[in-house]
């Protein structure tokens, strides 16, 4: 029994299919009591008022674009190296979930941004780093798009994935050195384990961060599993041509 | 490989290639500035780093269709993947013809279009080595992204939007060390860092770029 059994795209469905509800479940739970909470439990902040409660989306959404990039990289090292198709799926049913979850982050980072810094758009490190991840979403699924033959498409966007992390987090440096930052400090500091934000906000923040790494997870079995039934429809599709 | 460069220079410069391309587009990219922006020379001061810097990008990013799709559709890139020089060597032949054709150019006019600029006296030495420190970083990158998209049909949109995320880290460095030139502040840093990544490219995009042609040609 080891991990790499799910590779087999049947085992792979079973096992989807039998975690999905909860999957499900659980991230509604999550973000229905986290969203909940902070947006009718929790006091106004004594100096941001009520706009501090669009924290419970703009963060959770921005810890998932990031790590959904990094569950791409893994996905995409793993069929460079082991050739499981089910793990270039995998990579191709993020992308789309990581992109709404930049933009979801892009936007209500300007909605705040608006009332609190009082502009929509400052060209600050952290935006302007979001702002690339996303043109790297872009490019990653335009690619998967425009590629025929999907073994060459897998191939070439595992490596423009590969090259992509590398740039990212290059460019995430440049642009600190480029420009002082407008946005503050990270609320949930891992490294030194304290923290920034009063337990008031923060237990439901934490709620609604593992609510949408739930949702991640469901909508990426969710949609390898589409993935893999298309490639099975044209895979017999073909067939039936073969033998007319 | 020197018979490599030989021919890509030859066809560059005789085929109508690419070769005054780049620095004709530049050139435009400079002189239509002072039309967008008004004729003040202290903004044009201002202004006059990024703006190159910019223009020279753009000028790269032009050219990079040619650099590989010609080769693809005669059959050049078959024999050179079959051919026993490695393919990493090939590619990295094809960026330097097309740094030569392309980035060196640029480098020299650059002064030239800074003097119409109104670029500040002190910048130049810094804008000529940010831009020769720079350029060859923006075709090997540009390498990679024309081996990505050479088997693709109409590909030259697709390739833009994914060579110029990979831009930006260069783009910031070079129009640092231009922007601090030209203002007097030290440059030396930017400079370094800039250097890093040209010299880190340069060692490590060939592999990339060979990795993901002999993908589309197999």
């Amino acid at each position: 029994m080891s991990l790499w059994e799910y590779a087999n795209p049947v085992k792979f469905l079973s096992l989807s299919a039998r975690l999905q509800p909860f999957l499900w479940g659980a991230a509604a739970l999550g973000i229905v009591v986290g969203l909940g909470w902070g947006f009718f439990g929790t006091p106004d902040d004594y100096r941001q008022g009520s706009t501090v409660k669009i924290i419970y989306l703009h963060v959770p959404a921005a810890l998932m674009a990031i790590n959904a990039w990094f569950m791409m990289l893994v996905a995409s090292l793993i069929w460079l190296i082991r050739r499981h198709h089910v793990s270039a799926l995998a990579a191709k049913a993020a992308a789309p979930v990581g992109i709404s979850m930049t933009l979801i982050a892009l936007i209500t980072g300007a909605i705040w941004g608006q009332p609190m810094w009082g502009t929509w758009w400052a060209w600050d490190p952290r935006l302007t780093s979001f702002l690339i991840l996303f043109l790297f979403y872009l490019g990653y699924i335009a690619l998967w798009e425009a590629i025929e033959d999907p073994d060459t498409a897998a191939d070439l966007t595992s490596v423009l994935c590969l090259v992509g992390s590398v740039f990212a987090v290059l460019s995430r440096y440049a642009v600190k050195f480029w420009n002082q930052g407008l946005h503050q400090g990270t609320s949930v500091p891992m490294a030194t384990g304290g923290r920034t934000v009063s337990d008031v906000f923060f237990y439901p923040l934490v709620i609604s961060m593992i609510g949408f790494g739930l949702l991640f997870l469901a909508l990426v079995f969710y949609r390898t599993g589409t993935e893999i039934r298309l490639r099975r429809i044209r895979a017999l599709i073909a067939r039936s041509k073969r033998n007319l | 490989m020197i018979a490599l460069l030989r021919r890509d220079l030859l066809l560059a410069l005789r085929a109508g290639g690419g070769f005054g391309l780049g620095l004709a587009f530049f050139l435009i990219v400079t002189v239509l500035v002072p039309f967008s922006v008004g004729p003040q020379s202290d903004l044009l001061t201002i202004i006059a780093p990024g703006v190159l810097w910019l223009g020279a990008l753009l000028a790269c990013l032009l050219s990079l269709d040619r650099l590989l799709a010609l080769d693809f559709e005669d059959g050049t890139l078959d024999l050179l993947a079959t051919a026993p020089l490695p393919l990493e060597a090939a590619l990295s032949i094809k960026a330097l013809s097309h740094w030569l054709t392309t980035g060196l150019p640029l480098v020299v006019a650059s002064p030239v279009l800074g003097v119409m600029l109104n670029l500040a006296p002190g910048g130049f030495v810094w804008l000529v080595a940010s831009l020769a420190l720079g350029t060859p970083a923006l075709s090997v990158i540009g390498t990679f992204g024309a081996a990505l998209t050479v088997g693709i049909k109409r590909g030259g949109l697709l390739m833009s939007l994914l060579v110029l995320p990979l831009y930006v880290p260069t783009l910031i460095f070079g129009a640092e060390v231009a922007r601090r030139g030209a203002t007097g502040l030290e440059a030396g840093t930017p400079l370094t860092l800039l250097a890093g990544i040209t010299l880190a490219t340069i060692g490590l995009m060939p592999f990339a770029s060979a990795a993901v042609l002999r993908m589309t040609l197999r």
